[in-house]
């Protein structure tokens, strides 16, 4: 008996060895495959990842990246003693909390969607909705500062329209959060929806012609059926956004900053562009651990919502 | 649902619901078609000085296209784009494929490591910084070559992609295709890829999407203007209000700015024709991509 288990343990050892020569010989043109894309993870993301260093480094472009002295957490230290970076940071937060509170809507619109008994408007509503998610990120700038340009734009002429007096929308502060969430509403809205009207087509029949014989009118059926089929859905997109809540769409912020709205438009990703890259001394030691920063509070925030919607709803990412 | 809702007597507060929701998505259509045909029409109106609240231009004019037409950047910056577009999409669909392929495969032994390899970088990156050194070290700062490879793969389609190989694609082709000696990497490209076509279609049209409406790329890497997207001339003259042209007198410099004045709606017209040309034939793909994509979860 001993000596059976022993010869077996031998001989999967050996086995080891030549499953591996074996998988190699057969499945060669997999690996040879596989080799260019983990190249391209290797130079593009893990490199960089190594490259994360210089943020506990004085890092310059004379000397290498491991070449380069020691420093602590001297560049950490810089950010949050500098009382700037505490208005960028809650410039990032506003804007993040600001465009995460606005989820709901998409869901609304497709819910609405559902209950649109003539299927050809139903259509014509998704077809249009879709098609500002294609406008480029340029474009879209572009025309949001045409269309509130104080002489020529569309806002100002319905406003002077009817009686009321021009405003400078993107010269002043108190506009900006407004203009930057509700125009990315305009153009996202649609696409945003379709992954919910995708849940909701299936959602089975048989509930809700149950619930139709049990007197529920739609306002309750939306409640009761259709609202806990999206649970999964909303709290895995809702897990993604918060794992991104410092990183929000800065290309998009980049393009709408001027001078006069710097005060609330400079967040925590254009900041690091500026300091680190536009700069004309770039400093990269110190834009690195601001990006670090970032990085590290979106991966603690992502596992924590994780674990806790986990809990409540039991979906999760893994 | 048709036969469910034609099925039904529609209570009373149903009744409301639905005038209440025919109200409310004819405003929504309004609020979204209103300002893309704005756009169109003021892109055909003389100037902004006659510029109204209604589609119709007061005085039709076509000075915006030619001004656009005369701009000789904006067509360097349209084949630029074009070229960035159809190289790029090239190569994210060639390393996407490459990669989802093997991960599809329950027996390619690895896999699984690889697959954790790609799920990291999903969640935590080296920042713009480290990767901006990483492409200045390679020597490809300035080159075409920096727009097209840091951002080549996105892992999300890539997982969308394994996803359809694995679930729509049936494990007896392959086992078939094995007994009669065909290779790995011939089953791929005569048998899984002519399978596949819906799923390249939908990955491919999100690619070529994004690298044409992409800017931020070009702006850290590229430095020459002959190298410049069309992105980064819409740029400087939708948003920065620039000129590329140095040293004149302001008589010329105030022409030039009322004809960029002039342009900016037929500029924004013309760069979004290719994607909103194509947007009514692929959105029914474009469905279906963010279908499989919710189905793994």
């Amino acid at each position: 008996m001993q000596t059976a288990v022993h010869s077996k343990k031998t001989v999967s050892k050996r086995g080891f060895l030549e499953n591996v020569r074996r998988e190699l010989r057969t499945n060669w043109g997999l690996y040879l495959l596989v080799a260019i894309p983990v190249a391209y993870l290797v130079i593009f993301k893990y490199v960089p990842m190594y490259g994360v260093q210089i943020a506990f480094r004085d890092y310059t472009p004379v000397r290498s990246i491991t070449g380069s002295a020691w420093v602590g957490l001297k560049h950490f230290q810089r950010f949050f003693s500098n009382p700037n970076s505490w208005a960028i940071i809650r410039n990032t937060l506003s804007i993040s909390l600001y465009s995460l509170l606005t989820f709901p809507l998409p869901i609304v619109l497709a819910l609405l969607l559902n209950y649109m008994p003539s299927q050809r408007f139903k259509k014509t509503v998704q077809l249009v909705s879709y098609a500002p998610h294609f406008i480029s990120t340029v474009v879209m700038v572009g025309m949001i500062l045409q269309f509130l340009d104080t002489r020529s734009g569309l806002v100002n002429m319905l406003i002077t329209a009817l009686g009321g007096e021009s405003v400078s929308f993107m010269s002043q502060p108190g506009y900006f959060y407004h203009i930057y969430v509700w125009s990315g509403i305009w153009q996202s809205i649609g696409y945003n929806s379709i992954i919910y009207i995708a849940a909701l087509a299936g959602v089975s029949p048989e509930l809700h012609e149950a619930a139709i014989v049990d007197g529920a009118n739609i306002l309750k059926r939306m409640w009761h059926i259709d609202l806990p089929c999206l649970l999964p859905t909303v709290s895995i997109l809702l897990i993604m956004q918060c794992g991104s809540i410092l990183s929000v769409g800065y290309e998009k912020i980049y393009l709408m900053q001027n001078n006069l709205n710097s005060s609330v438009s400079e967040i925590i990703s254009t900041y690091v562009y500026k300091q680190g890259i536009a700069a004309s001394t770039p400093q990269y030691s110190y834009a690195t651990a601001i990006g670090l920063f970032v990085s590290i509070i979106n991966v603690i925030l992502l596992i924590i919502v994780n674990k806790v919607t986990g809990k409540l709803s039991g979906s999760s990412l893994w | 649902m048709k036969k469910r809702n034609h099925a039904i007597r529609y209570t009373f507060s149903d009744r409301i619901f639905l005038a209440f929701n025919w109200i409310f998505l004819s405003s929504f259509l309004i609020i979204i078609l209103y300002p893309l045909l704005y756009v169109i029409s003021a892109s055909f109106t003389a100037g902004t000085t006659v510029m109204s609240l209604s589609l119709i231009p007061e005085r039709f004019s076509v000075a915006g296209y030619q001004a656009v037409f005369q701009e000789a950047d904006i067509w360097t910056g349209y084949l630029n784009s074009l070229f960035y577009m159809a190289a790029g999409t090239a190569i994210s669909l060639a390393v996407t494929i490459l990669c989802a392929y093997p991960l599809s495969r329950p027996d390619f032994k690895g896999g699984g490591f690889i697959m954790i390899l790609c799920m990291i970088t999903m969640y935590f990156s080296g920042g713009m910084i480290p990767t901006f050194l990483v492409v200045r070290d390679l020597g490809l700062l300035d080159s075409r070559l920096a727009v097209l490879l840091p951002g080549a793969m996105s892992v999300y389609n890539m997982i969308v992609m394994r996803t359809y190989f694995r679930t729509q694609v049936p494990a007896e082709v392959l086992e078939s295709s094995q007994l009669d000696g065909c290779g790995n990497i011939r089953y791929l490209f005569s048998i899984l890829l002519p399978l596949s076509v819906p799923i390249l279609a939908v990955i491919g049209l999100f690619y070529a999407v994004g690298h044409w409406n992409a800017y931020f790329d070009a702006m850290i890497y590229l430095r020459e203007r002959s190298k410049y997207p069309l992105s980064l001339i819409l740029r400087e003259i939708l948003i920065l209000n620039e000129s590329s042209l140095e040293d004149m007198d302001v008589g010329v410099l105030m022409e030039i700015e009322e004809r960029r004045n002039i342009m900016k709606y037929a500029v924004i017209v013309v760069s979004s024709l290719p994607v909103m040309l194509l947007y009514p034939f692929v959105q029914k793909y474009f469905v279906k991509g963010i279908m499989i994509g919710a189905v793994k979860g």
